[in-house]
């Protein structure tokens, strides 16, 4: 079952684009990665699922109900985590937790304790003297408290510590395997790639490809660096071969095709070195936006 | 009932203030009211041979500052204007500043629909008003009885004339609401607060000033003018009716463009 169902949406704001002709679904229980630079849209798609703006045209279904629409009833099981960060100044920690938590059918206290605990957050301070990463925790527990079905972070992890990343994306994958769907948005490659399974990439307001991490990682390109005397890169500028590259003494290139094909071209050498290896998503990235 | 709540506790420390405030603006007028009556001959002829348009740009035309209600009259509209400031405040702010501040991404989505927010906004502001209402209420009945050594007053006429204040909070509160709305951002409130209430006030001063009567038609100000009320011990019923239009008007926009507003981002 589809938990997000994006159809051809768009969002103007007045002139400016927001996102143009968007669709994609994501399924129950995934990990689903949503990365583009700044300003690619990702804020304004997770605002029309939350409903804090409303779309020019198409459409955007959660649990099979219409975001507007339905609005009050999704949020129900919808946790939110904002890039952005902030609480009400004056009140405590334990205060703004408890006004989240009032807002849920379900009785949260367990949960948000726990969360509080996890997260080392000293629920007893106001939310004014709090730090940038001490605030996101505070955002990280009431948009987690009340056990929701589908959790939309939106850029998380800024301004938490490493340490602290790492708990939580722990906690992230502990809810993923409860039976959360999270929806992630991130321009930081590097853990979308630790955390998702599905990444869909957005520029310039567009879906530029929906795809398993593992299929962008292995079947579509390998990082090719030979290393030898006298090489001519030249002929390895075969069908497949992109962003070839003559580096004293070594060619590096990314090949998408049969293995094979390249594998016998690089036999015919008498080279010293060698790597294939699955690029990192980053420069997976890098290629889609040149 | 949680975001009332919220919205209320919010509001506490601002509500004593301009209660403490109202509070002191009668006494202190009323505790000199006998040392003025005592005098009002003199009062009266200095009045008299101010000229007339100075008098009506401060709503002092036609008073006796040597009756009770005169002089009350005279007072209440220092106590009027910060009600208008207080309500107009609370108004211009009621949504904008979950927008300046970025809470409205903390509280709209989260499962409640926008009109149930801005109802239960609108209630605890409501609410906060009617405190400040009844120290109004209180202040003016005991400062009178305190200080009006023993001269007759109509105490119908002073109801009917704080019966009105409510409709004239609701006034400020809704329209500083519905303007708000039609505005990207808010980033101050204080500049709007000031622009509406001291605006309304002057249109009802420089309308008295030059004698037109249009223009200060849309003023509460002048649909509540105390010396009007308790002058006739009743109301200008349809210049009072403007205001309940005001009102209503306000709520149904407000409404409106609320729940079919984009919420900005943080940058």
């Amino acid at each position: 079952m589809s938990i997000i169902e994006v159809t051809n949406l768009s969002k103007y704001y007045g002139k400016a684009r927001g996102i143009e002709d968007v669709s994609f679904n994501v399924e129950e229980g995934e990990i689903f990665g949503f990365i583009g630079p700044n300003g690619a849209g990702k804020s304004t798609t997770i605002r029309l699922f939350l409903a804090l703006i409303y779309p020019t045209s198409g459409q955007a279904k959660i649990f099979g109900k219409d975001c507007i629409e339905f609005g009050p009833e999704i949020r129900q099981q919808i946790g939110y985590l904002p890039s952005e960060v902030f609480y009400y100044d004056k009140m405590k920690v334990i205060d703004l937790l408890k006004y989240s938590a009032s807002f849920y059918d379900r009785d949260c206290t367990q949960r948000m304790h726990e969360l509080a605990d996890y997260m080392e957050l000293d629920v007893k301070r106001k939310i004014n003297d709090l730090s940038y990463g001490n605030k996101k925790k505070v955002g990280i527990v009431q948009g987690l408290l009340h056990q929701p079905k589908l959790i939309v972070l939106d850029e998380p992890t800024s301004g938490l510590d490493p340490l602290m990343q790492q708990k939580f994306f722990s906690l992230i994958r502990d809810e993923n395997e409860r039976g959360a769907t999270v929806f992630f948005s991130s321009h930081i490659l590097d853990e979308v790639q630790r955390l998702c399974s599905r990444v869909a990439i957005i520029k310039d307001g567009g879906i530029i490809t929906i795809e398993d991490i593992k299929t962008l990682q292995k079947d579509n390109y390998k990082k090719v660096n030979i290393v030898a005397n006298g090489l001519d890169a030249a002929h390895f500028d075969v069908e497949g071969v992109t962003n070839l590259r003559r580096d004293d003494g070594a060619v590096q290139f990314f090949y998408k095709g049969d293995i094979n094909v390249i594998t016998r071209l690089i036999s015919e050498h008498d080279i010293a070195d060698l790597d294939i290896e699955d690029p990192t998503l980053e420069e997976i990235f890098i290629h889609y936006y040149q | 009932m949680n975001i009332y709540k919220h919205e209320l506790k919010m509001k506490i420390g601002s509500v004593i203030g301009w209660s403490i405030a109202v509070f002191a603006i009668i006494f202190i007028f009323m505790a000199m009211f006998s040392a003025i009556a005592e005098d009002a001959e003199l009062l009266n002829e200095t009045l008299a041979s101010m000229p007339e348009q100075l008098l009506q740009a401060f709503g002092m035309t036609g008073i006796d500052m040597a009756t009770v209600l005169g002089f009350f009259g005279f007072a209440f509209t220092f106590c009027q204007i910060c009600i208008a400031i207080q309500a107009a405040n609370y108004g211009f702010s009621l949504v904008s500043v979950e927008e300046t501040d970025m809470t409205a991404d903390f509280l709209l989505p989260k499962p409640v629909s926008r009109s149930r927010i801005l109802t239960s906004k609108l209630l605890a502001a409501l609410t906060a008003l009617t405190i400040t209402n009844v120290v109004v209420w209180v202040s003016s009945f005991l400062a009178i009885s305190m200080f009006r050594d023993g001269r007759p007053y109509d105490s119908q006429a002073l109801i009917l004339l704080l019966a009105g204040v409510l409709l004239f909070q609701l006034v400020f509160l809704t329209v500083g609401v519905v303007v708000s709305l039609f505005m990207k951002r808010v980033r101050n409130v204080t500049p709007y607060t000031m622009a509406l209430v001291f605006g309304a006030y002057i249109l009802n001063a420089f309308g008295g000033m030059l004698g037109e009567d249009t223009i200060e038609l849309i003023t509460p100000f002048k649909h509540f003018d105390p010396n009007y009320v308790l002058g006739n011990a009743g109301y200008d019923v349809p210049l009072v009716l403007i205001s309940v239009v005001l009102v209503l008007v306000s709520i149904v926009g407000s409404y409106r463009l609320y729940t079919r507003r984009n919420i900005q981002t943080a940058m």
